[in-house]
């Protein structure tokens, strides 16, 4: 006989559930019954979707984390948050500058930082997110947007922030803006736009677009990364 | 001009509160007007700062009413003058906080034309935001 | 002498001139700022209310920034955090006296920050420029001078957050005449007058601009009624106020006389004999070259 797994206790939502030791936090929602339509994406680690808090038993502190990638412990208790309210202005890049007042336009909240770090302390991405909301303030937007660079938009800063602060839309633009007006241009890329533009790459697309999924994936898989 | 205030009963709780609050000890205001005289801001307020003062020494919640508060920018100036002093910039931020701890702003942060938002320096949005907005 | 150096949010944006000239001039008398590695906004604003922590994070922060700069090596044995903006020197220094007097408060802060990597100490002392140059002697930035900006009339405007209130104010509230000194040492004439410590009215500028017009017409007419030429100020919020919300001013009565403002280390720059490029004027709202051209100190 197999060896029986071993089982631990998790508070889901607020309710009592036993589920296997080892299990990230997703897959002991699914082994309780929950059916996920909402707060789950990729499953890997990538897309942001699955955002959720938790409090490790014994331990005061509100954790964030991804319930992909999160392992649950006994006694955990556990909320997952599938969306979040945000706020998301509509901007057409051709029309904005780089620079501070930019934000005051869009995002005026952003100025409401008190530098608690409370953003940071819930990235489950590690990413320093006051230092970047800070950047932005003083008109550093290289900065923000090198720092902000492996956000996944989870919004768990967002939930966190006491200045009520959506500081992973802020960042998106701070990348925006400094892609477009101030990162050093590229003049291989200049060169592929063109190229893509001119219908070079058309049939190649076209072929990619209706090939069956078996097909597609075998060809994802075998692809060449070059890594320089 | 003389004005004729008619009074509530006296909150004492609303008294406590603010004088908590702003560390202030508000009843030790003996009325002598100089934060009055001196505020570069008076002549835009409704209740003058030492009106402000005996009315919350009265317990008169009405004051949260008045644009007094919102017009003191924190200058100082009746600080460094008080005969007692007594910190108004104390009650004046007391008098904000228990509006913006309810959660209801001041100003529109939205309301920054395009114009004024290129124009304006961050020194004075984060200012007016920390001031008008909880 | 090197010396940590907070420039704040408006330096760094919209005022980058004044920044400019002030480290470029604090090197021509051997004054280096280190600007700390990693800063944040102070707030701008202290928060006045007796349970508020949650605004004081932002300063002490930056206090930790200066005690790790001592362990980087950075500075050497520097406890002094140098700012030039006015409202930048008196929020940290109002948090940093709260922490200094309340051993209670400066542990809650302590314990909230724990992801840094140490506490603060409350050893730091926030000092303001013009500090720095007093403690140096004004007659000593005097020898220096290379252009001594004679005949130039400069009104000294304050403001409120140099002075007020008295436990943080770099000079006597209600009497003060560090400005006026640093005026003298540039050879510069001063202005006796009433208004240099009047508000400006500050944030106001931000929804209710209309005080700020009746504030600053009744700042400049004091200047104008003295025989001020120029008014200098340390505040970017002021200069603001003064300077460009003159010019809508003037915009709307084309009879308004103006008066051009400079920040207190532009005049210096050019007394120092720095080049005009140090000095940004050209960013200045209200025409600041045509007065120094008539006097000959720029071409």
């Amino acid at each position: 006989m197999a060896e029986k797994q071993k089982m631990i206790k998790v508070y889901l939502t607020g309710e009592l559930f036993e589920v296997p030791e080892g299990s990230t936090i997703m897959m002991a929602l699914e082994y309780a019954g929950f059916q996920l339509k909402q707060g789950v994406g990729c499953r890997e680690g990538y897309c942001g979707a699955c955002a959720t808090v938790y409090r490790e038993k014994g331990d005061y502190k509100l954790k964030g984390g991804l319930a992909c990638q999160t392992v649950v412990s006994e006694g955990m208790a556990i909320t997952q948050i599938p969306s979040v309210p945000a706020e998301k202005p509509i901007y057409d890049l051709n029309d904005l500058t780089p620079d501070v007042g930019t934000f005051t336009k869009l995002f005026p909240s952003v100025f409401r930082c008190v530098s608690c770090n409370s953003c940071t302390k819930a990235c489950p991405q590690d990413i320093e997110v006051m230092d970047y909301i800070q950047a932005i303030i003083r008109g550093d937007l290289a900065k923000a947007a090198d720092i902000s660079f492996d956000c996944i938009r989870c919004g768990l800063c967002a939930m966190r922030c006491p200045a009520e602060i959506v500081q992973y839309n802020n960042a998106t633009l701070a990348r925006r803006l400094y892609g477009k007006y101030l990162a050093k241009k590229s003049p291989e890329l200049e060169k592929r736009l063109e190229e893509i533009k001119s219908g070079k790459y058309d049939k190649e697309i076209k072929e990619l677009k209706e090939m069956p999924h078996d097909e597609l994936s075998k060809i994802y898989y075998k692809r060449e990364i070059k890594i320089s | 001009m003389a004005q004729i205030i008619k009074l509530k009963d006296k909150n004492t709780d609303f008294l406590e509160k603010i004088t908590e609050l702003s560390g202030e000890q508000i009843t030790l205001c003996e009325q002598c007007g100089t934060c009055s005289a001196g505020c570069p801001f008076v002549s835009e307020m409704d209740i003058n700062p030492s009106q402000i003062m005996r009315l919350v020494m009265l317990g008169q919640e009405s004051v949260m009413d008045s644009k007094t508060m919102w017009l003191c920018a924190s200058c100082f100036t009746c600080t460094v003058r008080c005969p007692r002093k007594l910190d108004l910039s104390k009650v004046s931020e007391a008098l904000r906080q228990v509006k913006l701890r309810g959660a209801i702003d001041e100003i529109d942060i939205k309301e920054i034309s395009d114009e004024e938002a290129l124009k304006l320096p961050t020194i004075a949005v984060v200012g007016s935001f920390r001031k008008f907005t909880g | 002498m090197k010396i940590p150096y907070f420039p704040g949010c408006t330096l760094k944006t919209t005022a980058q001139n004044f920044e400019m000239s002030a480290i470029e001039s604090a090197k021509k008398i051997g004054i280096e700022f280190i600007e700390l590695p990693r800063w944040n906004c102070c707030g701008v604003v202290a928060s006045l209310t007796s349970d508020d922590l949650m605004r004081h994070l932002a300063p002490v922060r930056n206090f930790l920034r200066v005690q790790e700069m001592n362990k980087q090596g950075l500075v050497e044995n520097e406890n002094r955090l140098l700012t030039l903006c006015s409202m930048c020197y008196n929020t940290l220094s109002l948090s940093n006296l709260r922490m200094k007097n309340d051993a209670d408060d400066l542990q809650k802060i302590n314990d909230f920050m724990h992801k840094e990597e140490e506490n603060y100490d409350g050893n730091i002392e926030v000092v303001h420029f013009l500090s720095i140059l007093e403690e140096m002697g004004f007659d000593k930035l005097a020898q220096k001078i290379t252009k001594p900006l004679k005949d130039l009339k400069v009104a000294s405007y304050y403001g409120c957050m140099l002075l007020r209130p008295k436990e943080v104010g770099i000079d006597d509230a209600e009497a003060p005449t560090i400005l006026e000194n640093f005026v003298k040492s540039l050879k510069a004439e001063t202005v006796d007058w009433d208004a240099g410590s009047r508000c400006c009215g500050s944030y106001h500028t931000v929804n209710n601009v209309e005080i700020v017009y009746t504030l600053v017409k009744g700042i400049i007419l004091d200047a104008r009624k003295n025989g001020a030429e120029a008014i200098i100020t340390s505040c970017p919020l002021c200069a603001f106020n003064l300077d460009v919300r003159q010019s809508e001013i003037k915009k709307d009565n084309p009879d308004f006389q103006t008066i051009p403002i400079f920040y207190f280390t532009q005049l210096m720059g050019i007394a120092l004999g720095l080049n005009k490029e140090a000095l940004g004027l050209e960013f200045n709202k209200i025409d600041a070259e045509d007065i120094l051209k008539k006097k000959k100190l720029i071409k």
